[in-house]
């Protein structure tokens, strides 16, 4: 177990504890990489009922007043005003470089209330970024709530089923990506059909104070769904099939959203951000590089740092890796010279010294069948 | 299925070695593919004939979230390499001293065996880690 004195813990830290989950460190933070039943059981019970997350490592933000939009339209690739009261939205913060800080979620919770999500290994460099970025002219306020937060995800086919138990608000009226307000288990709640594993599901955000007896109604009310708590493992090898991307791995202040194929949530056409002129001179210089999923074609497993290699010349590293439980083959991200990037296209990944042959395929590498 | 049964010897690299007529059979231990979690392939073994001296490098294990190599305990000649892992590396968690083997080498000196772990010493090195 990782020495946890160090370690912030989340309002779950102890049931995690007894669920016999293996205790790592995360992000600073003391977390479960799996519990008994192992990452692949894991994996499995998220994509074929429903599994529970303890994502309270994340951060909150509140960004709240007449300038709010205007305020995060500046800090977030996406266009915020786009978003609907009760709307979800991806996005990724810049820097004028045109380099993630890290990518977020912006819940738009009135016309002029916003909460964003942020990671957990990235809240210090967020905040930071976020509060040398805000004046008073800004006419809103930031406040960072990340220790008020607890947040749980459901996730699965049956996550909706499992969370109905718990509320009177009619879920199958919250669309992928819309939220409401309510009380589930008893307790207020933000309830948001979105989530990290490309399956259907809620994330409930609530006071961390309720922690335990939330965490125990979820359990109690996916029992006959088989439901099992989700470690940090397998929310990776859930993350990586659908070629979401990690910060830290596949996504950093090196890399521009448009070269993650983030270019869906970055309206530097349609609108003025931090970082939007590098990203536009990207455009017109030609992108350099851009992020592939490889399915690899001989034996072994690529991981994050392994070298890649293109025409025997030696050209970057595999951002993530993993032997995928749902589809028994060995996967992985990396980035590519963008005219070489396409679906087909062979190059080879460095495995403990010896070179594999690896090609670009189709992504997600998983899709939802239902 | 005892954790660490009493008629095998250990290594500080959590690999177990049975010795039958002259030939090692090497495998790691429940405690190592307990720590590993789900494995998900085996490989790098060198071939069949191939001399291993004490200490080489002779495989990898890999589960989902890990890497991990496999030290030979012993010097000798690869006798055998387990094929059954090819199409089932989940036998090195579910059946670690048994179907879960991984290789079999040929002593070149049955002294070396002295260098490896009683049961009772290596229960120690788990406890304390």
């Amino acid at each position: 177990m990782a020495n946890d004195s160090n370690l912030m813990k989340t309002p779950f830290c102890d049931l995690h504890i007894a669920a016999g989950g293996r205790m790592v460190s995360f992000a600073g933070w003391y977390m479960p990489v799996q519990y008994p039943t192992g990452i692949k059981t894991e994996h499995l019970a998220v994509r074929e009922s429903v599994g529970l997350f303890d994502v309270s490592h994340m951060g909150e933000f509140l960004v709240e007043g007449p300038g709010a939009l205007g305020f995060l339209q500046r800090m977030a690739s996406n266009d915020v005003s786009q978003l609907e009261i009760g709307q979800a939205q991806y996005a990724v913060a810049c820097l004028e470089t045109g380099g993630i800080v890290d990518d977020l979620l912006i819940y738009r919770r009135a016309a002029d209330r916003f909460l964003v999500c942020v990671n957990a290994g990235r809240l210090t460099e967020d905040w930071a970024w976020f509060t040398q970025n805000h004046s008073a002219a800004d006419d809103c306020t930031l406040v960072n709530a990340s220790s008020d937060f607890a947040q749980l995800a459901i996730q699965g086919r049956n996550g909706a089923a499992v969370v109905q138990k718990l509320t009177d608000v009619d879920l199958s009226a919250i669309g992928t990506y819309r939220f409401t307000e309510g009380v589930a288990g008893g307790v207020d709640c933000i309830i948001a059909r979105t989530g990290y594993t490309g399956e259907d599901g809620f994330e409930l955000f609530f006071h961390r104070d309720h922690a335990e007896v939330m965490w125990h109604q979820v359990l109690e009310a996916g029992a006959e769904f088989g439901i099992l708590p989700i470690g940090l493992g397998a929310r990776d090898t859930l993350r990586l099939e659908m070629k979401f991307c990690l910060y830290g791995n596949d996504i950093d202040e090196s890399t521009t959203p448009l070269e993650a194929r983030l270019g869906w949530i970055t309206k530097w056409k349609d609108k003025d951000f931090i970082g939007r002129d590098a990203i536009a001179a990207q455009v017109k210089a030609g992108m350099p590089r851009a992020l592939v999923g490889f399915e690899l074609r001989g034996k072994g497993v690529a991981r994050h740092g392994y070298p890649v290699w293109l025409d025997g010349e030696p050209l970057g590293e595999v951002t993530s890796g993993a032997m995928t439980p749902s589809l028994g083959k060995a996967i992985g991200l990396c980035y590519l010279p963008r005219d070489r990037a396409a679906v087909g296209q062979s190059f080879e990944v460095e495995i403990r010294g010896k070179r594999v042959a690896a090609e670009v395929v189709k992504t997600p590498f998983y899709q939802r069948p239902y | 299925m005892s954790e660490i049964p009493a008629k095998l010897r250990y290594t500080e690299d959590h690999e177990w070695v049975s010795v039958t007529d002259g030939v090692a059979t090497i495998g790691i231990t429940f405690h190592a593919q307990d720590q590993l979690g789900d494995v998900v392939y085996l490989g790098d073994f060198p071939d069949e004939g191939d001399g291993v001296e004490q200490g080489d490098v002779v495989g990898v294990v890999e589960s989902v979230k890990a890497t991990s190599d496999i030290y030979s305990p012993v010097t000798g000649e690869i006798v055998e390499v387990n094929s059954d892992l090819d199409d089932s590396p989940e036998l090195v968690n579910s059946d670690p001293y048994d179907g879960g083997w991984l290789i079999k080498i040929r002593l070149a000196d049955e002294g070396e065996l002295d260098d490896l772990l009683s049961p009772g010493d290596y229960k120690a090195l788990i406890e304390q880690a």
